[in-house]
């Protein structure tokens, strides 16, 4: 019998990031004359999270979910199923790495066109949307933030 | 006093720019809501950032025509296409989708305009009554009381997460947690930071909040790519012309139906982190239900618009009464509106109306005309929100996902609160496709601080435990906790026709009525006693029904 099923995955990392928030509260430095140590109250939740999440993962294996009808699991299947999610975690990273040199509205310019460009429309019509939009969006929002509210917006180190 | 300080909201609230901001909020909360995929919340979190530079009264008036408007707009795509808006207008479509292709899309705009008009005005007199009534009660609050209240704050959370309680209760406890990460508030010790220099500080309530809700949604909503390049609607849907006079008439011949869907509206924002995406299924259920002709349900009949439609607006008002009198969100939105007064330095408690009575004053007058300008934007300019409905979703989400970073950013000007925003987008994201709850998480969040802040005060002040139990309101809150804790599986029990589930009604009303009385005053036990006959009599009645004894 299969026993192993998403929730059952789920459950066990719950556990591994109770156990690891756990172990970090023994790092809390103990504070003289206080009534209520500081580790107290993230022992108290974890605790509660660490039964929460065992029931969970009893459930799972107890009464596990009726799995999909269909073809088994297929990695390439999954990626293909989540690609304009992931790529937008990806570009995003990339967003923020490149923030420090490039600034907010060089880095922000880059990131709305070849997202879009990535995970929408690439005939030479949308390419030109995808720039004016780009431009005028996070333009526009940069100099809200920076001219209408007075923001101090990241500048980059290069430009 | 309070004269004093109504005459001060009001001129706040009046002032041009006040005015101004409201409008362009209501606006925006209209856009936001008419967009399929966009909930109010993520509409009310983007508008966060723009509120920082503002007086609290600024920014909160702004947010609440963020609300309003997201409330009445999410009907305009349930009538015209069928396809609700934002989960506050799923029974919209039952009848408003019909009776438009009836070839009345006209009536089924006004008479959801209208319905949300008179439910929001109705909701707004309550609150105005209702929110000083409930803070003085809740000045009888200790510490143990306040803890409690907290519990039964998430318990009722999760419990009413569509048929995940365990998962509803992880992503609250979990929130918790993230709530405990960094310097601690009462002792000033670091906690579970992992040696990451920026958690020292813990997480700013906005990144979390932005990559929980707005982020982690506009990526679920990408997922599809084929969808994400259409137009999100699409149709003909420009040319309709309201039915003002006819939408009046009917809401007035249906006015049975616009009061008991406000205050079925009323009571479930009342409950913690219960909103609009539950009453206005309710409102409408009940309706059916109490209906001389419900097979007619379904095919495009007013009350079927005009239930859906007066519940979730009224369902602000009673959200609203809950924030401002106890400190505890009503929903989704004003747990948002709770994190922008802790940016303002205002402490949700219920103290609050007493010691800021001048913002609490301008909440009230600040909802009451969101409503009205709700009504005269959707009536003037109905086609241009449409318009934004015809740009491909893939186009609107990635800006969206740059303007959510710009607007964390503006937070504290640090970059590390956009690895913030990344970090809860992804994990928001992951909950989201895993099926756990983010509403209990987000109260979570916010409500942890403020649990562990009363239970270090209830343990500074008595070494007593029992307290927590012994004490009328900490026992009541203990007992609705318990109570919402068993509601799923109560409702599975009905369903299956156990036994047991016959009793749970009459259970709650008995055990609800020990701290009742033990409050003193005459009206709480009379309340108690009248409760516990009640109780009584109903568990006898159904004993009869099922044929056995007690």
């Amino acid at each position: 019998m299969n026993r192993l099923n998403r929730d059952t995955i789920t459950a066990l990392v719950l556990l591994l990031v109770c156990g690891a928030f756990f172990w970090q509260t023994f790092s809390i430095r103990v504070v003289p004359f206080s009534i209520m140590g500081s580790e107290v109250w993230p022992r108290f939740v974890l605790v509660l999270m660490f039964i929460m999440t065992s029931i969970y993962l009893f459930q799972s294996v107890a009464s596990p979910p009726e799995r999909p009808e269909g073809q088994p699991f297929s990695l390439r299947a999954w990626v293909a199923s989540y690609s304009s999610a992931l790529w937008c975690f990806f570009t995003f990273f990339l967003f923020v790495l490149i923030l420090p040199p490039l600034g907010m509205l060089l880095s922000g310019i880059l990131f709305v066109f070849t997202t879009q460009t990535i995970i929408g429309r690439r005939d030479p019509r949308s390419l030109v949307i995808h720039l004016l939009v780009s431009l005028v969006a996070v333009g526009g929002m940069w100099a809200i933030f920076r001219y209408g509210l007075g923001v101090a917006m990241p500048t980059g180190t290069l430009f | 006093m309070i004269f004093e300080n109504v005459i001060s909201a009001f001129g706040d609230v009046l002032a041009l720019n006040t005015l101004m901001l409201m409008a362009m909020g209501v606006a925006c909360g209209l856009i936001a809501g008419s967009i399929p995929g966009f909930t109010i919340t993520m509409a009310v979190v983007l508008t966060l950032p723009f509120t920082f530079g503002m007086s609290p009264i600024e920014g909160l008036s702004t947010m609440l025509g963020v609300y309003v408007g997201g409330l009445t707009g999410g009907m305009f795509a349930s009538a015209l296409m069928g396809i609700p808006g934002t989960p506050s207008a799923i029974s919209t479509t039952f009848d408003g989708f019909p009776m438009a292709r009836n070839g009345r899309p006209g009536l089924a705009l006004g008479l959801g305009l209208w319905s949300s008009f008179f439910a929001g005005i109705l909701s707004a007199m309550v609150l105005v009554v209702m929110a000083p009534t409930l803070a003085a009660i809740g000045l009888e609050f200790g510490p143990w009381d306040y803890f409690t209240l907290v519990c039964f704050a998430l318990t009722i959370a999760a419990s009413l997460s569509d048929g995940a309680l365990i998962k509803g209760l992880i992503a609250g406890i979990f929130g918790m947690v993230v709530a405990a990460i960094g310097e601690d508030a009462i002792n000033g010790a670091e906690r579970m930071t992992f040696g990451i220099d920026t958690w020292q500080s813990g997480f700013d309530f906005l990144p979390v909040l932005i990559g929980l809700f707005a982020f982690s949604q506009l990526l679920s909503d990408l997922r599809d790519t084929e969808a994400a390049k259409k137009p999100m609607l699409s149709g003909k849907h420009a040319i309709v012309r309201m039915e003002h006079m006819e939408s009046i008439r009917l809401n007035f011949v249906h006015w049975i139906t616009v009061l008991r869907a406000s205050a079925i509206g009323l009571f479930i924002g009342l409950l913690p982190a219960a909103g609009s995406s539950i009453s206005n299924i309710l409102a409408y259920d009940q309706e059916k239900k109490a209906s001389k002709h419900p097979e007619k349900f379904g095919t495009g009949i007013p009350e079927g618009v005009i239930s859906s439609e007066a519940s979730n607006n009224a369902t602000a008002g009673g959200a609203l009464i809950m924030m401002m009198a106890l400190g505890i969100p009503g929903d989704a939105v004003t747990a948002v509106m709770l994190g922008a007064l802790t940016i303002h330095n205002i402490a949700p408690s219920p103290t609050f109306i007493s010691t800021q009575p001048k913002l609490a004053y301008a909440i009230m007058i600040a909802y009451f005309l969101a409503n009205f300008m709700t009504l005269a934007l959707t009536s003037g300019c109905l086609r241009v929100f449409m318009l934004v409905t015809r740009v491909p979703l893939y186009i609107l989400g990635v800006v969206i996902l740059a303007y959510c970073a710009i607007g964390v950013f503006t937070l504290s000007n640090v970059i590390a609160d956009i690895w913030t925003l990344l970090l809860f987008g992804i994990l928001g994201f992951v909950m989201r496709e895993r099926g756990f709850p983010l509403t209990p998480m987000v109260l979570g969040v916010v409500l942890g601080p403020v649990a562990e802040l009363n239970l270090s005060r209830a343990v500074a002040t008595s070494d007593d435990l029992t307290l927590f139990v012994t004490r009328p309101w900490a026992l009541f809150f203990v007992l609705m906790a318990v109570f919402s804790v068993f509601f799923p599986l109560y409702q599975k029990a009905r369903e299956k026709g156990r036994r047991w589930a016959l009793y749970f009604g009459p259970a709650f009303m008995v055990s609800v009525a020990l701290p009742l009385v033990m409050m003193g005053g005459w009206f709480r036990i009379g309340l108690g006693i009248l409760l516990l006959l009640g109780g009584v009599a109903l568990a006898f009645q159904r004993s009869r029904q099922a044929g056995t004894a007690v």
